[in-house]
């Protein structure tokens, strides 16, 4: 979290200029890239001539084959081993795990999934209402607080954008226990947090990435604009919600991305305020509960849980390839 | 683009296009002047980050220097009692020494591994694609499940653990993985090497992309072979990014806690105890039965301060390099 900015907000606004359409963008870009191919500017080490000679075009191509085969072995087998065992019997996976169906399929362990011990669209529910309700609390913080400072810009401004970018560069380590006690013992609420959504939501809404983000959209665009809004006597907050707003799709979109990324992957801090008391399945989200139920859940089904939490964002990522690609990446570098 | 990229100091500092009248006047002139909107609409980010970000930093400054557990809270005597636990701890020294470990493995194993795949892949003619969607994989996979499938599947330590078996195809005998001392760090760092390699990949791959083709068309007018430009164009094009993912890498392996949390609990015999694992520990499961939230928060200021000055040296020191 501490340091992404240092290479996020340029390559984030995916090269788009402010007010052009998603799609006009894509179709831009893809018009550009065809170009480039056919005049051969996206050329790389390589030259095409080098590539005709067979001195250079065996071995290198010997190299990506080699390669090919590394990152299916690495990347794509693990998953596969995964949506296998789904299908396989505990047995089965215990005393041959390489073997493919030595004693034929099964559908037990994905029903024991969705079964009573289990529930796992249960934890997927609460996946999802943890991420929806951080994404609403930081497209609100964002949006407002970037819309105040880099359009309204009130004299105070600079102090408060000066202590947000401050906070970008500690590590979120330095707030773990103080934040806890903050759950515990919220302001004006009087009553804990903790075992609440939002003792996940509101917190996420403290994102200095996400303010940093969207204030140098709206830096980016004309202010022209603004001021003909306003001198057709639309006020601050008419500006906001008719102008700004819609022209701020992309920027929207970016932190829309990254939010629900985030959320979904998180394990420390949600681990730490949704204990879950009584019934677990009622509150915690995937990335808490499938190691607490490790210990208690029979290795079939078990692994099945497993592979039905991986095949949803693989999916999504399969969808929008280009969207992870772009500018997810990001997300899992920081991580080491 | 243009604008978009222009620094964020500069745009503050550019002169307001629409200059208010400064009249002092009554909070009524000052609501008419659109001082309550500005304020109306800054309020959910002064009420969040106070509450959740710039109240907790202040706060623990001020916990690190006091007792407490849930309950009872009194100023430590003398103030500095709970930094002076965490350097009298054998434990943290332990803590240091692992988490240097780990991240010490993660360079060695991690770091290089991008740069050389991105090189490789960047140069693919066809189905380029396909290579960069099958690196990415493991990065889609929710962390908590690598962890789970890795620790109960791959690093099984008996005759029947997926790794144990294809090792006997080798006819190299069977390993502890992370049930032992000697290779349960290597482990866990083999884990998370495969879990963040796809993310750092795209981003090389990315960097690679806007290396200029001239400089490649200049270096073979000059006649240079492939070596010679991937040393003499490619790398020092990658130098700024190279800088980059070598801190960031810093900065998230000595802050690891998944890994030692989820596969070992910090053993065997405290052998993969991290900092952020001790920082935990101290917090939430002190072995005296109670918490110890003070000294968690003193050793919590002090990685947070090493990071601090390690990043400052380290961009000081590397400013020059990233230059020329």
């Amino acid at each position: 979290m501490t340091a992404t900015p240092i290479v996020s907000p340029e390559n984030v606004v995916l090269g788009q200029e402010p007010g052009r359409s998603v799609r006009g963008a894509a179709s831009l870009r893809r018009r550009m890239a065809r170009r480039d191919k056919e005049s051969g500017l996206d050329r790389g080490i390589v030259s095409a001539t080098e590539w005709r000679t067979p001195r250079v075009r065996f071995p290198l191509a010997t190299v990506q084959l080699i390669l090919l085969i590394l990152l299916v072995i690495c990347g794509l087998l693990p998953i596969l081993w995964l949506m296998k065992s789904a299908f396989t019997p505990t047995q089965d996976t215990l005393t041959q795990p390489l073997a493919i169906f030595p004693h034929g399929a099964t559908l037990s362990n994905i029903t024991a999934a969705f079964g009573i011990n289990i529930k796992i669209q249960s934890y997927f529910l609460n996946t999802i209402w943890v991420a929806a309700g951080a994404w609403v609390v930081q497209i609100v913080v964002a949006t407002t607080g970037g819309y105040a400072l880099s359009i309204l810009r009130p004299k105070y401004g600079k102090i408060v954008s000066g202590l947000v970018i401050a906070t970008l560069f500690l590590p979120a380590i330095v707030l773990l226990i103080p934040l806890y006690l903050t759950i515990l013992h919220p302001l004006v609420i009087g009553s804990s947090l903790l075992n609440t959504f939002w003792a996940v939501w509101l917190p996420s809404g403290a994102s200095a990435f996400n303010v940093v983000l969207v204030m140098r959209f709206f830096d980016s665009l004309p202010r022209e604009i603004f001021e003909a809004a306003e001198t057709d006597g639309a006020g601050p907050f008419r500006l906001f919600w008719s102008i700004v707003l819609p022209m701020s799709k992309p920027v929207i979109g970016v932190v829309t991305v990254f939010a629900i990324i985030n959320t979904w992957k998180d394990f420390l801090w949600p681990n730490l305020v949704l204990p879950g008391g009584t019934d677990p399945s009622s509150i915690q989200p995937l990335s808490v509960r499938l190691p607490a139920i490790q210990g208690t859940t029979e290795f079939g089904p078990f692994l099945a849980s497993l592979a039905i939490a991986t095949l949803i964002p693989i999916i999504m990522f399969l969808v929008f390839q280009r969207t992870f690609l772009n500018g997810g990446g990001f997300g899992g570098a920081v991580k080491g | 683009m243009t604008t978009s990229t222009e620094p964020l100091a500069s745009r503050q500092g550019a002169p307001r296009t629409t200059p208010r009248r400064r009249v002092r006047g009554t909070p009524l002139t000052w609501v008419r002047r659109g001082g309550l909107a500005n304020l109306l609409f800054l309020l959910p980010l002064l009420g969040i980050f106070g509450v959740f970000s710039w109240g907790p930093i202040v706060e623990s400054v001020i916990i690190s220097l006091q007792h407490t557990n849930f309950v009872v809270t009194t100023w430590s005597d003398p103030i500095w009692s709970n930094f002076e636990f965490v350097f009298r701890d054998p434990t943290f020294w332990l803590a240091v020494r692992n988490t240097g470990y780990f991240a010490l493995l993660a360079l060695i194993f991690g770091y290089p591994v991008p740069i050389v795949l991105a090189v490789i892949m960047s140069e693919v003619k066809r189905f380029k694609g396909l290579f960069s969607v099958l690196a990415y994989l493991p990065v889609v996979v929710l962390p908590v499940v690598s962890v789970l499938l890795w620790k109960n599947v791959f690093y099984d330590a008996g005759a029947t653990g997926v790794f144990n078996i294809i090792l006997s195809w080798f006819h190299i005998p069977a390993q502890p993985w992370i049930q032992s001392t000697a290779t349960a760090m290597p482990s866990l760092v083999l884990e998370a090497t495969w879990a963040a390699a796809g993310g750092t990949i795209i981003i090389y791959l990315a960097a690679l992309t806007n290396v200029p083709p001239e400089l490649y068309d200049a270096a073979e007018v000059d006649g240079a072979g492939i070596w010679q430009k991937l040393w003499h164009v490619t790398l020092p094009q990658l130098r700024g990014i190279m800088l980059v993912t070598f801190i960031l890498q810093i900065i998230g392996t000595s802050q690891v806690f998944l890994e030692p949390y989820l596969f070992t609990q910090g053993g065997p015999v405290q052998s993969t105890t991290t900092i952020m694992l001790l920082i935990f520990q101290y917090a939430f499961q002190s072995s005296d039965g109670g918490s110890n939230l003070g000294v968690a928060t003193a050793l919590s200021l002090m990685l947070a301060a090493f990071l601090a000055v390690f990043s400052a040296v380290y961009f000081r020191v590397t400013r020059s390099w990233s230059q020329n």
